[in-house]
């Protein structure tokens, strides 16, 4: 409801009890659902503006620390240095590889906010035991992590400020709007193309990569 | 029929023993069914009485067709709870797809959530906050709408190349399904949007805790917060009990098992949207925020599962959708983009959705190289791998929706393969 419809409201509310009583329908709409407040929102509340780190809690955490809790608790799927175990995501490497064959996206190579991390990685990090992480050691592990990339020295410590002021080596790596549609084709109906078809992959049946057609017993 | 058969079937049913029954459920008595000249034989099934109505309160596909199923592949990731399976499209007639078969999408595996303890929470810039059950949420107005919903990855396998033989894996990133819920403007409205407000972080309530930002035109648009899929309530791993709907955008944005939508000025740059579904550009830059599915098309009958079996007639059929609204025409070419004819279109042609298109065609048993050309209301010309490639590289991952090729051989098997 804009400002001036809710100060008509209020203009009718004053004139009398039948009229308060239709400013209050439009003002709640259809009058369903209850109100919450902010405090009781609060454990579900985790979102971390990846931009500018809002809503980062009070609290820090030393790279040592976080070395010793990523070992314990990432390092058998992310890799002792965070270089992926077997097929397990990688969390650090990748620097100009991203103009390459074959780009590796990581936090470091990829990400452009740092708040991001902290924000991923307390809400959904360790994978079999998401939101177990407090704010301290969610701190002291994401220092570990940028420690890994060379982002911070091993002797840091991370709070809301240090994590909203690092730049990130991709910040200016995304283009936000879409420019599609990108490719204009022409519906084309006839002769289109002369000569006979060039084909220009033809590994799909012999790759082998295609699971059978029978369901997993 | 003898008699002792009958006589096994009424103690198998008086035991209340439905699954013995289903194990002597009659099988054809003469293989060949009156194809060899011989007289017709009455098979077993039509001499004796078959299961009631309470043998199946919830029913479910014919044993026949249990091959008819949802199919990963398991290289592709390394964990099944962060993972996709495919819809099996060479299986699918007309547009609805049935809610077991809908391709699936997890971070974080699918929650068990008990309906009666789940909630919606909207706050951030509004006038109230507000939390809702799902009783309050399935009394406000509802619509209902069928929609397409597409992972941004799907095709994303074959940007180098063609590499999945079969339409399962090349193009089963999509469903399409009635949806019922409520209009997020109408919840938006209710806890009073502050003006300021422009985009909304919606988040799952599943062990990934997906979130994803929204611009806030498009949820004011024709956004629908979801308690139903075809008719019943939402599937599991589609979102039980509530899910978003943002029709023809993404997969990802319509974020499953919805728990909060929070408003505020600016995208929140989550992990969802800037490690992951940003498309990489040979420059080395990422675009962001490219939500709309553009227009794709693909045959899936034939296809490399549904091999042609006779030379003949063939009605070349397959399925065209365009997040930016309804498929205007389907165009068919035979020979690999040379020449085209226009296929028929199944009405009613909706927006955002899937639309059949069929082409009455005769197979002379000489290779073939078929290919569908989607064009959508707005003029879009779905484009060549050729075209796309030269625009966007190949490591962009996500948004591949060219035209797609199969190659039917000599011996009516279809391949998968990429033409110039
Ligand atoms: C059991 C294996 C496992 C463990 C243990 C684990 N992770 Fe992960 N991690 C994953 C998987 C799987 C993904 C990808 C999930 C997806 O794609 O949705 C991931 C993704 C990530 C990412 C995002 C990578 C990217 O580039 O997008 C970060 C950061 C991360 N994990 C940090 C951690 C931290 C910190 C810990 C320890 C506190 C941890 N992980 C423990 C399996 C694990």
């Amino acid at each position: 409801m804009s400002t001036m419809s809710r100060f008509s409201s209020l203009l009718l509310a004053a004139a009398g009890l039948l009229a308060a009583s239709v400013a209050a329908a439009q003002q709640r709409g259809y009058g369903i659902g209850h109100k919450i407040t902010d405090a009781q929102i609060a454990p579900w509340n985790i979102d971390i503006g990846g931009e500018d780190g809002k809503g980062l809690p009070p609290g820090k955490g030393s790279v040592a620390a976080g070395e010793k809790l990523y070992v314990q608790q990432c390092a058998s799927c992310h890799g002792e240095f965070g270089e992926g175990n077997g097929r397990w995501p990688e969390l650090m490497g990748g620097q100009g590889s991203l103009r390459g064959e074959d780009p590796r996206k990581t936090i470091g190579s990829f990400w452009p906010w740092a708040p991001t991390i902290f924000d991923y990685v307390r809400r959904t990090m360790p994978f079999t035991a998401p939101q177990s992480l407090d704010n301290d050691e969610t701190y002291a592990v994401v220092a570990y992590l940028l420690h890994l990339n060379d982002l911070l020295p091993a002797d840091a410590v991370l709070d809301a400020k240090s994590l909203t002021t690092l730049k990130m080596p991709n910040r200016d790596g995304f283009i936000a709007g879409d420019p599609r549609p990108d490719v204009k084709a022409q519906p084309c109906m006839k002769d289109c193309k002369t000569g006979p078809v060039k084909v220009l992959s033809d590994l799909a049946k012999s790759l082998g990569v295609t699971p059978t057609q029978k369901p997993k017993d | 029929m003898n008699t002792g058969r009958r006589g096994f079937f009424g103690r198998s049913l008086a035991a209340g023993g439905i699954a013995a029954l289903a194990a002597q459920h009659p099988k054809i008595a003469a293989a060949s069914g009156g194809l060899d000249g011989k007289p017709l034989e009455v098979p077993d099934w039509t001499k004796m009485l078959g299961p009631g109505v309470t043998a199946a309160p919830y029913g479910a596909p014919s044993e026949f067709e249990k091959d008819v199923v949802r199919r990963n592949v398991p290289w592709l990731t390394v964990s099944e709870q962060a993972s996709i399976n495919f819809t099996p499209l060479q299986d699918l007639d007309g547009i609805i797809t049935p809610s077991g078969l809908c391709f699936e999408r997890h971070h974080g595996g699918v929650p068990a959530i008990e309906p009666d303890l789940h909630r919606l929470v909207i706050h951030g810039m509004v006038r109230q906050p507000l939390i809702f059950t799902m009783s309050d949420l399935v009394r406000f107005p509802s619509v209902s709408r069928i929609h397409f919903l597409e992972c941004p990855a799907n095709g994303g396998m074959e940007w180098k190349g063609a590499q999945m033989a079969g339409v399962q894996f090349s193009h089963g990133m999509v469903h399409c399904c009635e949806w019922t819920g409520v209009r997020l403007s109408t919840l938006l409205e209710e806890a009073g949007v502050a003006p300021a407000a422009k985009w909304l972080l919606a988040e799952g309530a599943d062990a990934a805790a997906m979130t994803r930002s929204i611009p806030l035109d498009k949820a004011l648009d024709d956004v629908i917060v979801a308690y139903s899929q075809n008719g019943e309530r939402i599937r599991p791993e589609q979102g039980y009990p509530l899910r978003l709907i943002v029709p023809g955008w993404e997969g990802n944005v319509q974020v499953k098992w919805l728990r909060r939508l929070k408003l505020g000025e600016r995208p929140w740059q989550h992990r969802e949207e800037t490690s992951k579904y940003t498309d990489l550009m040979p420059d080395g830059k990422a675009r962001q925020f490219t939500f709309v599915q553009e227009a794709n098309s693909v045959i899936t009958a034939p296809c490399p599962e549904k091999p042609l079996k006779a030379k003949g007639f063939c009605e070349i059929r397959g399925i065209a959708w365009s997040g930016r609204g309804k498929i205007s025409r389907v165009d068919v070419s035979l020979d690999g983009g040379a020449n085209w004819q226009t296929a028929e279109l199944q009405t009613p042609v909706l927006d955002k959705c899937l639309t059949r298109f069929r082409l009455p065609s005769r197979w002379q048993g000489g290779p073939v190289f078929l290919q569908s050309r989607a064009i959508d209301e707005t003029g879009y010309v779905q484009p060549t791998i050729e075209q796309l490639r030269q625009v966007r590289g190949v490591n962009s991952v996500y948004h591949k929706n060219s035209i797609h090729t199969w190659r039917v051989n000599q011996d009516g098997s279809v391949d998968n393969v990429q033409v110039l």
